[in-house]
């Protein structure tokens, strides 16, 4: 069995999180900025599991389960969101949803 | 008794919290059953428990009452503990059973008023503040009650807020007594540096062992209590509060003057004699005080217009006499005035704002007239209570304590003739202001219509306070009389006895003050009792604008100390240190001015930034 090392798959863990994270940052669409907040939770759990294996160990599995959890809670609160969203607003873009903003700030 | 006595202040204070807490589920008239309930029961209480105390306790003996630790630290201790003696016991009378009887008035007196309530709560309060002042078993719990009396007269003198005028006499009230307050405050930080203790008994004893008769610290203690009990007592020079305190409530003009606020500073001299005895300077001063204060004062009143404002400076110059008698070491004189003075100035106030009410809010005497026959019982009163004031001889009972006070200026040996002097032409000044008050509202012709007759609930308390005002000195008569010395007997257990040193018999005075207060009355007739020439020329002449401006007190201290304040203030309105804290306020506000853009709602903004702080951070971390 060939054994890549550590810092290769590490290496690979981040490009698939900035890969996430450029998504993230360029998509206007809310669905697209959901999934590669998955993505970026992915390449976490892949760390995580990379690790576990490389020291033997079952721990990083076990967090990987935490980390899938915590993902399906908030993908199923995030797509409601979104749905509310898009009912209010017809549109998925993100950028459009600014009504939360402050108004004008106190004045000196 | 022991059980008792925590009562007497605590069902006031229970009454007190229970309306203030629960106003809005009360009817008026729960509030007012609650309110007249827990101060009788108080007095009903003070009675049973003064009579059970006078059957078991030795001369000269106390109760104490230790109910919890206050205060314990290492070095300073003060618990919450009440003192019973025979001193004690009088204030405690006079504040629950005169404090029942106006509470009792209030209740008509006060109906249909928007703050009717609020009023109740307010009594209730002063009352227990008042009894604790007079229990406290050491100085920082009577200084509790010290300042909660001042904090009652400040909310009941500004009752009717909506006006101005009564917010700022409630405000002068504060302040001014507040100066007095100050000495007091720094007096018991001096007796507690000396003693490392506030319990007065301890305080008076390790004082008479430690200090010498007219020892420095003796005397700068006593001076600075005493600028304390000036303040509270309204006495030469911080007497200017008292007249403007009469804003408020006419029953409440009754509680301040007659049971409660300004006798705090005769209570506090009485309770610490031992102290003033040490500093005979000062306790000389004190009869001075009162001396020059009961004339200031009577001069004052005899040129008043308005009712109250006649009873206000008669307060101060009946206040002067008992610290006359303090001053010349009657001890026992003054309480007996004490008590007496608050019978019957709590019956002219009430039967004052009687009067008032049922005139339409009428205060100015020369619109009154004629309402002997309209009003029969507030005058025959009301002529109980002048009669009393005036001290006429034989059958009134301000004549027993006052002449009392005349024969120990005079016979004391710290007496001397300049006093009893300035003392008998204030028993003259009073004579003839109290029939001037008489003749102008009773007699004469009818200027204004009565409304109607006053109601039960305000003749009651009338007619037991005229019965008292006439028969309450029958309970001590002069040495020369008739051996009954009831009341110098009970107080004379817990302060000292004086001897009268004299070659002149005492009946020489005693005929020289009847004679002064009958000329009083007759001077009075023959110059108010039908409008004369001397009263339109007297109202208008120098004397008589002076007089009536409180020998211009108000004026002095308004140009002395009000105005240079005030200058002050608008000169230094845009000082130095304002500009460094105004500099300090703009820093925050420009950063946050500069910042605010970035919270623009935009999601995508916000996880921008989030990444490139993550950035940074990361590359602090390798760099490090």
């Amino acid at each position: 069995m060939i054994s890549i090392p550590l810092e290769i798959q590490l290496m690979f863990a981040g490009m698939l999180f900035l890969i996430g994270l450029t998504g993230l940052l360029v998509r206007r669409n809310v669905i697209f900025m959901l999934m590669s907040i998955e993505i970026m939770l992915n390449s976490a759990g892949l760390a995580f599991v990379m690790a576990g294996t490389h020291w033997m160990k079952t721990d990083g599995q076990a967090m990987f389960i935490f980390i899938l959890t915590v993902s399906a809670a908030e993908v199923s609160v995030g797509l409601a969101l979104i749905l509310q969203a898009f009912h209010h607003y017809k549109t998925l873009d993100a950028d459009a949803m600014s009504k939360l903003k402050d108004k004008k700030t106190i004045q000196l | 008794m022991e059980q008792l006595i925590p009562w007497i202040p605590a069902l006031p204070l229970a009454g007190f919290l229970i309306m203030a807490l629960f106003s809005g589920a009360l009817s008026n008239k729960l509030v007012s059953w609650i309110a007249t309930g827990t101060v009788s029961v108080s007095a009903l209480f003070t009675v049973i428990g003064g009579i059970d105390f006078l059957n078991h306790a030795e001369p000269g003996s106390s109760i104490t009452v230790h109910l919890f630790k206050w205060i314990d630290t290492g070095e300073f201790n003060a618990d919450f503990a009440f003192r019973i003696d025979t001193l004690t016991l009088v204030f405690c009378f006079v504040i629950t059973f005169v404090g029942a009887l106006i509470h009792l008035y209030s209740i008509e007196f006060m109906k249909g008023d928007e703050g009717f309530k609020r009023f109740f709560i307010y009594l209730n309060l002063f009352v227990a503040s008042m009894l604790i002042l007079v229990l406290a078993d050491n100085l920082l719990l009577l200084y509790m009650g010290w300042e909660g009396v001042g904090l009652c007269s400040y909310l009941l003198i500004g009752f009717w807020y909506k006006d101005p005028a009564n917010g700022y006499a409630a405000r002068k009230a504060f302040i001014v007594t507040r100066i007095g307050d100050t000495f007091m405050i720094v007096g018991l930080f001096l007796l507690f540096v000396s003693f490392n203790t506030l319990n007065i008994d301890s305080a008076m004893q390790q004082a008479s062992a430690k200090w010498g008769t007219g020892s420095g610290l003796a005397t700068v203690a006593a001076l600075l209590l005493l600028g304390g009990a000036v303040g509270k007592s309204a006495q030469i020079p911080m007497q200017t509060w008292l007249p403007d305190a009469m804003a408020g409530p006419s029953p409440v003009s009754a509680l301040i003057h007659a049971a409660t606020m300004v006798t705090a500073g005769v209570y506090l001299i009485a309770r610490m004699h031992v102290l003033f005895s040490l500093a005979p300077a000062v306790q000389t001063l004190v009869a001075v005080i009162g001396a020059v204060t009961l004339l200031v004062a009577g001069f004052s009143a005899f040129s008043q217009h308005d009712l109250k404002r006649v009873l206000a400076y008669s307060t101060i110059s009946q206040i002067g006499y008992m610290f006359l008698a303090l001053g010349v070491g009657a001890w026992s004189a003054a309480i007996f005035h004490f008590m007496v003075h608050a019978f019957f100035k709590a019956l002219l106030f009430l039967a004052a704002g009687a009067v008032i009410l049922l005139l339409h809010e009428e205060h100015d005497m020369y619109k009154m007239g004629g309402l002997r026959k309209r009003l029969p019982v507030i005058f025959w009163t009301f002529l109980a209570g002048g009669a009393s004031l005036a001290a006429l001889p034989l059958i009134t009972a301000g004549f027993y304590s006052k002449d009392q006070i005349l024969w120990l200026a005079w016979a004391s040996d710290k007496g001397s003739p300049w006093l009893w002097l300035a003392g008998i032409v204030g028993a003259f000044i009073t004579a003839l202001y109290t029939f001037r008050m008489i003749f102008l509202t009773f007699y004469g012709d009818v200027k204004t219509e009565p409304k109607h007759a006053p109601g039960a609930l305000m003749t009651i308390p009338l007619v037991i306070l005229a019965i008292l005002s006439l028969v309450a000195g029958f309970i001590e008569f002069p040495e020369n009389l008739l051996p009954v010395h009831l009341f110098s007997s009970l107080t004379e257990k817990s302060l000292p006895v004086l001897t009268a040193e004299s070659t002149t018999p005492e009946w020489v005075f005693q005929l020289i003050s009847a004679v002064t207060a009958m000329t009083g009355l007759l001077l009075a007739w023959r110059l108010f009792n039908r409008p004369s020439q001397f009263d339109r020329v007297y109202q208008h002449s120098a004397p008589g604008r002076f007089f009536y401006s409180g020998w211009g007190f108000d004026r002095l201290y308004h140009g002395l100390i009000v105005q240079p304040v005030v200058w002050l203030s608008e000169v230094d309105v845009k000082d130095f240190v304002d500009r460094i804290y105004t500099f300090i306020a703009a820093i925050p506000l420009a950063v946050n001015t500069w910042l605010s853009p970035s919270q623009n709602g935009r999601v995508r903004w916000y996880v921008m930034g989030l990444s490139a702080g993550l950035a940074v951070l990361l590359i602090i971390m390798i760099l490090l």
